[in-house]
């Protein structure tokens, strides 16, 4: 259902400021939302002051400064540090991105970090995805055969098969796309969302598939696909430069061309 | 547990394509409720003289008419947008650039379209 306001419980207030104790001119203000599970307050957004002398190039970089030297409570996930994990998504300076490859000098002003958008708060900057995990595992992201191979010969394809999957495969599924859609604010029970159907599309591809029939019939009804209205906010968002746009329209021409 | 719902329209940042989408869907609300103006205006050319003069008179007074400029340029955002969609849903223009760019194109080819919609209604070309 769309429901443009906030629940009374999610609404933002202003909470504290910390003051850097250095006295260096290069220091930037990191507004962080903050909510905790241990006591009955509402979110508010923590402004932290960070010296960006001493403290590293990415939006990461400051978060885990803030975490090591000013405030131990701050929670956030994070792995790889370099754009492959897909942990750090988060929604920084008004788009979801990865805060591990968005640096901060390309942000103007304070720099406002909040969560994936319209998605339940675990605490500060961690999300709940069950639902995304449970549409990915709905689509079946997996090669089927129905034929079994018995000879001890490979699945082979041509190198033209095998570059449909370009700009697919490299999806890491941080779901920086999926949030920043408001089809799938407003319809993430029905609606698949674009990281879930760029996975999809990737197996509609793929040479090897032989569930593509079944594949398509199991996509085609009003919710799953079709509540994608090109807003093109996912291909904006994805960190790793793919067009999960391209690909859910991808995904509609082969339902019409069945 | 109560956890609450992160913020999502309040926080994110506009861009181009997701302005026109929205626009998209507006102009489209807009322009079916105009349709009630344009099909009375129509039927009142052929009722009667009497009565096309006095739906022209009630509509043309400062405020109706920039309604009517409104609505005029909803209904050609709505048609142009709609061959960008077109487009879209044949596999073409999807690329990011692309849509920047011809969404740019749309908004100004509405705004030259309505000025001369309007140049030839009050008979200046």
């Amino acid at each position: 259902m769309v429901q443009f306001n906030l629940p009374d419980n999610s609404k933002l207030v202003e909470g504290d400021y910390y003051k850097t104790p250095s006295k260096s001119n290069n220091i930037k203000n990191f507004r962080v939302y903050r909510w905790s599970p241990d006591d009955e307050k509402n979110p508010r957004v923590d402004t932290y002051e960070v010296d960006l002398n001493d403290c590293g190039p990415m939006v990461l970089d400051a978060v885990m400064k803030i975490k090591n030297e000013i405030d131990t409570s701050l929670t956030f996930r994070r792995s790889c540090r370099e754009g492959i994990c897909g942990s750090c998504a988060m929604n920084i300076d008004g788009t979801n991105t990865l805060a591990c490859t968005k640096a901060i000098a390309d942000v103007k002003g304070d720099v406002k970090i909040y969560p994936l958008p319209h998605m339940p708060v675990i605490k500060d900057l961690v999300t709940n995805l069950k639902n995304l995990y449970k549409q990915l595992k709905s689509i079946k992201p997996w090669l089927i055969k129905k034929s079994r191979n018995e000879s001890s010969e490979e699945n082979i394809q041509s190198r033209n098969e095998r570059e449909k999957l370009d700009g697919l495969y490299e999806c890491i599924l941080c779901a920086c796309c999926s949030t920043s859609c408001p089809s799938y604010w407003w319809n993430s029970d029905k609606y698949l969302g674009p990281a879930v159907l760029l996975q999809s599309y990737r197996w509609l591809q793929d040479s090897r598939d032989e569930e593509r029939k079944e594949r398509l019939k199991e996509l085609d009804d009003t919710f799953k696909v079709y509540r994608c209205h090109t807003i093109m906010n996912c291909t904006q968002a994805c960190p790793k430069g793919l067009n999960p746009a391209k690909a859910i329209a991808g995904i509609k021409q082969m339902i019409a061309q069945q | 547990m109560n956890n609450p719902l992160s913020p999502h329209l309040e926080i994110y940042r506009w861009q181009i394509t997701s302005v026109l989408s929205i626009l998209h869907r507006i102009t489209g609300v807009v322009s079916s409720l105009g349709a009630v103006i344009l099909i009375l205006f129509l039927f009142s050319i052929g009722v009667s003289e009497e009565f096309f003069m006095f739906i022209n008179n009630i509509l043309n007074n400062v405020f109706l008419r920039t309604l009517l400029i409104g609505l005029s340029f909803s209904y050609l955002f709505y048609f142009s947008n709609c061959i960008r969609h077109l487009f879209w849903d044949s596999g073409y223009g999807l690329d990011l650039n692309t849509a920047k760019l011809t969404g740019w194109f749309t908004i100004i080819f509405t705004l030259l379209l309505t000025v001369i919609f309007w140049l030839l209604i009050t008979g200046i070309i």
